[in-house]
């Protein structure tokens, strides 16, 4: 193992060299985030290779307006909300799930089916599905709306907050941050959409995009393949995790994702509107469309709590340059998504790093 | 022809009556041999050999009641024996408190109590008071069980943060997230291909010997809720020291290293409900751990790090499998599982 991270580390270092400058990588996965605190991987790599933490965890791209709509249905007396236990802390305009759980019928799920059951099990009341998630979670949530519709199970719904990841890598580059040099790619997310999909980002872009799976092998000889083609002046497309990832993906998943979404302009925490962004349930299932069925629609207002979630996502600035950050600003005291969820940046630097205590 | 309805614990089963008389002769007394119990005082009178005592209590709660390597019975003994034995003392008797909700089937209760008996009665320690308490359905999840226990400290043995010092090494008794992610599994209904398997164990036996045959035990702790990242943490916390582990000498089952990836959870704040941590003098390191290895019980015991002169703040911190490093924080409260 030891020889496999001293070929890595060479490849980083003759890249700075060949560069002459700090070379900023992106994860763009929230578990690749967590990995790389926990084991320690920024660490090991030399220092001019930048690790930026992008906008990868599904809870903290949500935008603030989603968590308001969550609370206001949350209110109903005729509804249970079926939710992801991520979501339960993140802060919306007032409060969270959390905090109104001891009025609102909020339940943690583990999989959309456990949503879908307890619609089975409570039939005088309609459950909303907290729908959130890549590209990796979209596929069952297709599941259940098919099963419920199959199955005339009319009191669920499904508040869709699925994202894609490639409209946010484009927005990115495009829009936020152009001195990301490449990006290491989500693993969970390849296993559905192929590694291929990344293609229209090396081609529009010609920065590198290489998928890596969560072992910290993985990630660091993922870094190790990104840092030969910077090295080498190249811009290419690849894969360290052959083991779970094919070119074209889990095609299954990809046909239930287009029977039941259709791709829509939406809102991300810190990056604002992006095209094609999001997946909207197809008006062909509206009667499971949370959206359509309370007539609730997201309209993102200014977040004026000073928190600089946004700017973290984009890679902008770092965890500590937030006035916040580990001040107000704690795991207990979240104010921003990045610290409420367990695979926020925040969060990550807060539990794994060293850092300088601040003063309350 | 429908089945008998079972019997079921009533409201009336706590009103101190005669169904409360019938639930502790017919069904509790009989589990336990204590003389102390036997007439049912309202105290227990003992005599003990030593006035130097150690006592604590503790109330368990855990969901499901019964998972695999224990039950809420078996693990009311051992965390209560456990807390007696980490400080140094020799266990010596305990107390049983029940609150029961109404509906609980008899024979549930049964288990529970046969459990309870077998526990105490493998640690030599005797049940030698108690208390029943019946609340209505939803005031309680099926069974609550409250122990208090009293143990005497064994002879000339001292632990305390105050006497723990820079050098020191940090002795784990074997592997971690046993018992949290056995009973997360269960709870979440998760299947892996090698059962999981909770490690609730009375660790006195072992404590005992260490305490016994070496001089160099300077403070113990089980590393039961927040797992081992709480205890290191509290540890360094109270002695002001820093403390540094290596992650490749951590001894961890791979299913529940596999289970906690999955959900995303860090072992280390995994909960344990038998083991211990001790922080020994390194001239008695070796020792320690071949007294250890030697039992049953720490056979996969291993010196997992040491005590260090604090930088700015005392922390504690890991070099990870890879060689890099990070802190290892004192756990937030609970793990929310991910999503994705």
């Amino acid at each position: 193992m030891l020889e496999r991270i001293y070929k890595a580390q060479q490849m980083m270092d003759g890249a700075c060299k060949a560069l002459g400058r700090q070379i900023n990588i992106m994860e763009v996965c929230g578990t690749h985030t967590v990995s790389i605190f926990r084991n320690g991987i920024r660490t090991v790599l030399p220092k001019a290779i930048k690790l930026l933490s992008g906008p990868g965890c599904p809870v903290c791209v949500t935008d603030q307006s989603y968590i308001d709509i969550v609370l206001e249905l949350a209110q109903r007396d005729d509804c249970i909300i079926a939710t992801y236990g991520d979501m339960i802390r993140v802060p919306g305009g007032a409060g969270s799930l959390e905090t109104r759980k001891s009025t609102a019928d909020v339940r943690v799920v583990l999989s959309s089916e456990d949503a879908l059951q307890l619609a089975k099990d409570n039939p005088d009341k309609t459950v909303v599905f907290i729908a959130v998630g890549f590209e990796t979670t979209a596929p069952a949530t297709a599941v259940v709306i098919k099963e419920a519709a199959e199955r005339d199970i009319e009191n669920f719904c499904v508040l869709s907050g699925h994202k894609l990841v490639v409209p946010a890598m484009r927005a990115l580059l495009s829009e936020k941050n152009d001195r990301i040099d490449a990006f290491l790619c989500p693993g969970h997310v390849a296993v559905i959409i192929g590694y291929g999909a990344f293609g229209q980002i090396v081609d529009e872009f010609s920065r590198p995009c290489v998928v890596a799976g969560f072992e910290p092998m993985q990630i660091i000889e993922g870094l190790g393949e990104i840092a030969r083609q910077l090295g080498e002046g190249r811009a290419e497309l690849g894969s360290v995790y052959t083991a779970a990832v094919t070119e074209e993906g889990n095609t299954v998943a990809q046909r239930l994702i287009a029977e039941c979404f259709d791709c829509a302009d939406g809102y991300w925490r810190g990056l604002g509107e992006i095209k094609k962004s999001t997946l909207k349930v197809k008006d062909k299932f509206e009667q499971f469309d949370a959206f359509r069925r309370f007539d609730v629609t997201e309209t993102p207002t200014e977040d004026t709590s000073g928190c600089r979630c946004g700017e973290v996502l984009c890679g902008l600035i770092e965890p500590s340059q937030c006035r916040l950050f580990a001040a107000a600003c704690t795991p207990e005291t979240p104010v921003g998504p990045c610290m409420v969820s367990s695979e926020g940046v925040c969060a990550a630097w807060f539990k794994y790093s060293r850092r300088k205590e601040k003063r309350k | 022809m429908t089945p008998p309805a079972e019997k079921t614990i009533l409201l009336a089963h706590g009103g101190g009556g005669k169904l409360t008389e019938e639930l502790i002769r017919n069904y509790i007394l009989p589990k336990f041999k204590s003389p102390a119990l036997a007439s049912l005082p309202d105290a227990a009178a003992m005599n003990l050999d030593s006035t130097s005592l150690a006592f604590t209590t503790d109330s368990y709660v855990v969901k499901p009641l019964f998972f695999n390597g224990g039950d809420i019975g078996k693990l009311a003994v051992c965390g209560t024996i456990n807390d007696l034995a980490v400080a140094g003392a020799k266990p010596v008797a305990l107390s049983l408190s029940l609150i029961i909700e109404e509906g609980l089937e008899f024979s549930v209760l049964e288990r529970i109590l046969d459990s309870i008996a077998r526990a105490a009665d493998e640690s030599n320690v005797e049940i030698v008071t108690g208390d029943t308490k019946t609340v209505e359905a939803g005031a309680a999840d099926q069974l609550f069980i409250n122990t208090a226990g009293i143990g005497t400290m064994l002879d000339g043995v001292e632990l305390g943060f105050e006497r723990i010092s820079a050098g020191d090494k940090i002795l784990l008794s074997g592997t971690i997230g046993d018992h949290g992610m056995t009973v997360i599994s269960q709870r979440k209904d998760i299947r892996f291909q090698t059962q999981l398997k909770s490690d609730c164990a009375a660790l006195a036996g072992l404590t005992g010997e260490l305490l016994e045959k070496t001089a160099g035990v300077k403070f113990m702790r089980d590393p039961t809720r927040g797992g081992l990242a709480a205890t290191l943490n509290e540890i360094s916390g109270q002695a002001l020291l820093s403390i540094q582990i290596n992650e490749p000498d951590i001894p961890i089952n791979p299913t529940v290293q596999a289970g906690a990836d999955m959900l995303g959870f860090d072992v280390l704040n995994i909960a344990n409900e038998g083991k211990f941590v001790a922080v020994v003098a390194p001239d008695a390191a070796g020792a320690c751990l071949d007294i250890c290895r030697n039992h049953p019980l720490g056979k996969n015991a291993s010196l997992i790090g040491e005590i260090t002169e604090p930088g700015d703040v005392a922390m504690v911190e890991m070099t990870t499998k890879i060689g890099g490093k990070r802190i290892v924080r004192m756990p937030y409260g609970r793990e929310l599982p991910r999503i994705c």
